[in-house]
């Protein structure tokens, strides 16, 4: 599955939720491809995309993509991750 | 491409240990100047990162207490590297889930990949229960780098 992490510029908060979901993703044993936008490009590269995760304030803005909109809380936390991941697969 | 290492990308010159800021704003301000100080950005880098929040919100606050403040590569960026703020007393940024902040990470990247290492480095030490306290505690910034750099990030591993 494709999943995209979006931040606002797409190098910094996007590429830690990055790592952290390709570690979840490999643990539950979903083949996902995984890659990171900025905000101002997400939209577009939703259409692709199966699963959208980003972070609160963020999530108000891509609340018109038709791709499921995930939020996390706490992008270092490996367990919030891989539970919201499992749940949105499910 | 070089790649960023911790000991490259967090010199002396990047740390604010127990800093003083009353406010989000001040507290990026001095992420920025440390930036400035590290050879890594031009001072215009402070006001883009300030301007992302402005614009975006909080959402640079990516954990309890640890914000990521960044802007994008721009030709306010010098090198690839970062600076570390640790406040003296927690600030506000306005996170619903995440504040008060304790900790600023500032990042400056050249391009999308140079500093990936690194912050899976630091990711991982800062979502490690034992290493979180020890960054809390550490009292020079020789001892942030050891901690960092003791820190196995596992994303890296067998690839």
């Amino acid at each position: 599955m494709n999943i995209i992490c979006v931040c606002g510029m797409g190098i910094g908060t996007s590429v830690l939720l990055k790592m952290n979901v390709e570690q979840a993703a490999s643990q539950l044993g979903i083949d996902a491809d995984v890659t990171t936008a900025d905000i101002g490009s997400a939209k577009g590269a939703a259409q692709g995309a199966d699963l959208i995760l980003t972070s609160e304030e963020l999530a108000e803005e891509l609340s018109g993509a038709s791709t499921p909109v995930v939020v996390i809380d706490n992008f270092l936390d490996s367990g919030e991750i891989k539970e919201k991941l499992q749940e949105a697969i499910r | 491409m070089t790649y960023a290492s911790i000991s490259t990308a967090l010199p002396d010159e990047v740390f604010a240990l127990d800093a003083v800021a009353d406010s989000w704003r001040a507290a990026l301000r001095i992420a920025g100047e440390k930036l400035t100080a590290g050879g890594f950005t031009t001072s215009a880098y402070t006001d883009e990162m300030i301007a992302a929040v402005e614009q975006l919100g909080p959402y640079i606050v990516v954990a309890p207490g640890i914000a990521f403040a960044h802007s994008r590569p721009s030709p306010a960026v010098l090198r690839t590297g970062m600076s570390w703020v640790r406040l003296s007393s927690p600030v506000e940024f306005g996170s619903a889930k995440n504040d008060p902040v304790w900790l600023v990470i500032g990042l400056a990247a050249t391009d999308e990949q140079a500093h990936i290492g690194v912050m899976s480095q630091l990711a991982t030490a800062l979502a490690d229960p034992g290493s979180n306290e020890a960054l809390r505690v550490a009292t020079t910034p020789e001892e942030i780098r050891a901690t960092l750099d003791s820190t196995k990030s596992p994303q890296r591993e067998g690839k």
